[in-house]
């Protein structure tokens, strides 16, 4: 069998995930799927799988058309996506998950002999060492992932799309899933694999297909597979030049944090930043990015570690601390962390610097309405007024407004977590100019960003994280995409080997 | 003014001028006294209430907590405690539970239904045992002071006690929510309490701020509950009355969602659901069918909120720029 998308574009509020991609997979062949984040490589899997419907394009099955968007009617011909959070209930029991959604019956009542005669025969299958009864909270996690696949192919899937699928596994755990791979291939089953891992394409994919910018960037066979070929595919664009570095570097540290771990992250981090200076923070998705900087933000309990606000030692105990203590943060989920929904674009703004406007208790109405109006103007946001309901606004002045929150406070330090994720071009060129404005004036920014280029293009030195490690730290000025790209990949296999 | 308030308060005349058109007797002066009474005594609760829903969360103990309030306040002023300091320390006992609630809530992460909902069986419970589950009484004569709290006098413009109160307890409640920071605050975290939390407000405390009024406020209304009807039964006395605060509070446009509350229409919520008890029986629509009536007008109400919001998201949608 033959499963095939054919000019597949996908277009998302503010990005074009996909355009105009083709891949195919056949039965008995592992095909895996790289790029950086962003590339297009998970909308492309759900695609696939029927959990998005492309504007454009389709998805044969042997040449056969499928109806587009229909998770339930991909999975009747075999299609079957294993996302990186699973879809399990950990209340029920293993036989009750093989049959989740499937229950056979015999007249009003679950067949329950045979849902647990032909789960254990699934089980055995894949080398799952426990009794259909064991309820599927005691598993690991990695035993998890093997019930879902077992329950795809006891729903007689073709096709298993992978997402991810190592990403928390350890060593021995992904071994054990490799060996699995390596069986289903023999006995027929295409299996699609996105990974950001080299040596798991070099270990499996009898092909290796490349996305970047959500287009075509290559396809290499089994023989013609070779780690430097795979990572200038991935990068492949010219990286654009934004400012010229250390412009605006000061020699005074704004900021250092020596040994700071918060909880959730898994090894202590130190850093430093001096006035005027961009921090880049690379890493992938989980790399503890987001965790590093909800810890300097007090949104993250310190667990151990020091934090210096110009020289002087600072509890950052909550975000109203840090806020007081000069610093902004700009989280990464817009529509969850940052906005007012149901708020005004000046309900927006307003509500980080609002103790700044007040007087024996009350509010300060007129302040606030024209300090509103400046930053409106300031930022260049587009919109009829500071009363229009923030959700008119599109993404780019949304993230303007969520930026200029913090601006109203005139911080020293912004923690930027993917500023420009999501928005388009102009209001992307327009944040840019504004952080070098803030730069001159001696604000530090510290920028967590999926982009290379981005990171490329503003940070005065770059951190590379990896699973809460520092895999390195360059100089902005010299360092280039492969290099960050190959930090963060050998800091991962170094750890693998040891 | 708030739409939703407008809307609601439209409501209200209609229903005003329907009842005096069919039932003149609606007007006259007794009945309106009455009425502002008892619009006093709920308004008062369903304006704490209000507090609460904004943050998103619901207060079930109210009812307990005015049954509580005016055992206490009959047991202290029959021990000899003076007038203003057990009124004070009925204030005060209110504003703590609510407190407790609050931390309960935030500290442990209980949600609010349970909270609260324990706190309704357990102050009903402590109530009762207090007062050994006998009436509790205080002659009028004896404190005539306390009782002009629910009296009319020149005072009050020869307006009910209860009503003048919830005038002064809306329009402080008003200052709160709209001329300072915690009331900003308040709307912020009902509207996105993780936005909030990043933006460095100091959720927790809101929320516990938000429990403790909506604890003073069902103490206060305990105190003026009590003297009205100047005879405590500690095993119904304030029953159910947390459901009329929230119906209230819902139809003066606060969503069990969160992030919405306008404590004009909250008040005329209040009031819209004593006037139609009132009309209920001024209209000799048979009694037993009140509850029955009462719960048809806030579906009602509840359901054209609904869709008007509708209606407003998809013209806010096909206008809006998007992307």
């Amino acid at each position: 069998m033959r499963l095939e998308a054919r000019g597949v574009s996908k277009r998302y509020p503010g990005v074009q995930a996909l355009d105009g991609v083709d891949l195919a997979a056949e039965s008995g062949e592992v095909v895996a799927v790289v790029g950086e984040n962003g590339a297009g490589k998970s909308t492309l899997m759900r695609v696939l799988a029927g959990a998005a419907t492309p504007d454009a394009g389709e998805v044969l099955l042997d040449g056969q058309p499928l109806p587009h968007g229909s998770v339930p009617e991909a999975r009747r011909r075999g299609i079957v996506l294993i996302h990186q959070e699973l879809a399990l209930a950990s209340n029920l029991n293993l036989a009750a998950n093989l049959w989740l959604g499937r229950e056979p019956r015999r007249g009003p009542f679950l067949d329950r002999r045979r849902m647990r005669r032909t789960a254990a025969r699934a089980l055995a299958r894949l080398g799952i060492p426990h009794p259909p009864d064991t309820p599927l909270a005691r598993l690991s996690l990695a035993e998890r992932q093997m019930v879902e696949i077992a329950r795809a192919l006891a729903h007689d899937a073709r096709f298993l799309i992978l997402d991810e699928p190592t990403s928390s596994l350890s060593h021995r755990e992904t071994e054990r899933l490799f060996a699995l791979v390596q069986q289903l291939r023999e006995e027929g089953t295409g299996i699609l694999l996105i990974t950001h891992r080299m040596d798991e394409v070099e270990a499996l994919a009898d092909r290796v297909e490349i996305l970047r910018d959500g287009r075509n960037a290559g396809s290499l066979t089994r023989g013609e597979m070779d780690r430097d070929r795979i990572l200038s595919l991935m990068v492949g664009r010219e990286v654009r030049e934004f400012f010229r570095h250390g412009r605006h570097v000061r020699p005074d540290s704004v900021l250092e944090a020596r040994g700071l771990r918060g909880r959730g992250m898994s090894a202590p981090v130190d850093l430093e930043l001096r006035a005027g200076e961009v921090l880049g923070i690379a890493g992938l998705v989980g790399s503890g990015r987001s965790e590093l900087l909800e810890t300097l933000f007090g949104l993250r309990p310190r667990e151990e570690g020091e934090l210096r606000i110009r020289g002087r030692p600072v509890s950052t105990a909550n975000p109203a601390r840090a806020a007081a203590a000069g610093m902004g943060l700009v989280p990464e989920d817009r529509r969850r962390l940052a906005l007012l929904p149901g708020g005004s674009v000046g309900d927006n703004l307003a509500l980080a610097a609002l103790p700044l406007w007040q007087r024996a208790g009350f509010l300060r109405r007129a302040l606030l309405r024209s300090r509103c109006r400046e930053l409106i103007a300031r930022l260049r946001i587009q919109t009829p007024g500071a009363e229009a309901p923030v959700l008119h606004l599109s993404g780019g002045n949304q993230q303007k407004t969520v930026l200029g929150r913090w601006l109203a406070r005139e911080p020293r330090i912004l923690l930027l977590d993917e500023p420009t994720r999501g928005i388009d071009v102009v209001a992307k060129a327009e944040i840019y100019e504004l952080l070098d404005g803030l730069l001159e004036e001696g604000v530090a920014v510290v920028l967590v960003s999926s982009e290379l280029p981005e990171l490329l293009g503003l940070a005065d030195r770059i951190l590379v994280l990896h699973e809460g490690r520092t895999a390195g730290l360059l100089e902005g000025r010299e360092a280039t995409e492969e290099q960050i790209l190959r930090l963060m990949l050998s800091a991962m296999e170094e750890r693998r080997t040891a | 003014m708030n739409k939703k308030a407008l809307g609601v308060g439209l409501m209200l005349l209609a229903l005003v001028a329907l009842t005096s058109l069919v039932q003149p007797s609606f007007l006259e002066p007794v009945n309106l006294q009455n009425l502002a009474r008892w619009i006093g005594l709920y308004g008062i609760l369903s304006v704490g209430m209000a507090f609460v829903l904004l943050t998103g969360g619901v207060d079930l103990s109210v009812g307990s907590i005015v049954g509580l309030s005016g055992c206490v306040l009959f047991l202290w002023i029959q021990a000899g405690v003076s007038e203003v300091l057990a009124v004070a320390g009925v204030l005060a006992l209110g504003t703590l539970l609510g407190v407790v609630h609050g931390l309960l809530i935030t500290g442990l992460r209980l949600q609010p239904f349970v909270v609260t909902l324990c706190g309704l069986f357990f102050y009903r419970g402590f109530a009762r045992y207090l007062a050994d589950d006998e009436a509790l009484g205080l002659p009028r004569e004896e404190h005539p002071g306390l009782f002009r709290l629910v009296e009319s006098s020149p005072w009050t413009l020869g307006m009910p006690g209860p009503f003048v109160i919830l005038v002064v307890t809306a329009v402080l409640a008003a200052v709160l929510l709209n001329l300072t920071v915690p009331g900003r605050w308040l709307r912020a975290l009902g509207d996105n309490e993780q936005a909030a939390r990043y933006s460095g407000i100091p959720t927790g405390r809101m929320t516990v701020l938000a429990y403790a009024l909506s604890g003073l406020s069902a103490g206060l209304a305990g105190i003026l509950f009590a003297l009205h009807v100047s005879t405590v039964q500690p095993s119904v006395h304030g029953n159910f009355y947390e459901l009329y605060a929230i119906a209230g509070a819902v139809l003066g446009g606060c969503s069990l969602r969160g992030g919405e509350a306008s404590i004009l229409g909250v008040v005329f919520g209040a009031a819209l659901v004593r006037v139609l008890y009132n009309a209920i029986n001024l209209l000799r629509i048979p009694t037993q069918l009140e509850y029955a009536v009462i719960g048809g007008i806030i579906l009602a109400g509840v359901i054209a909120d609904e869709l008007l919001r509708r209606q407003a998201l998809r013209r806010s949608l096909r206008h809006g720029p998007g992307g």
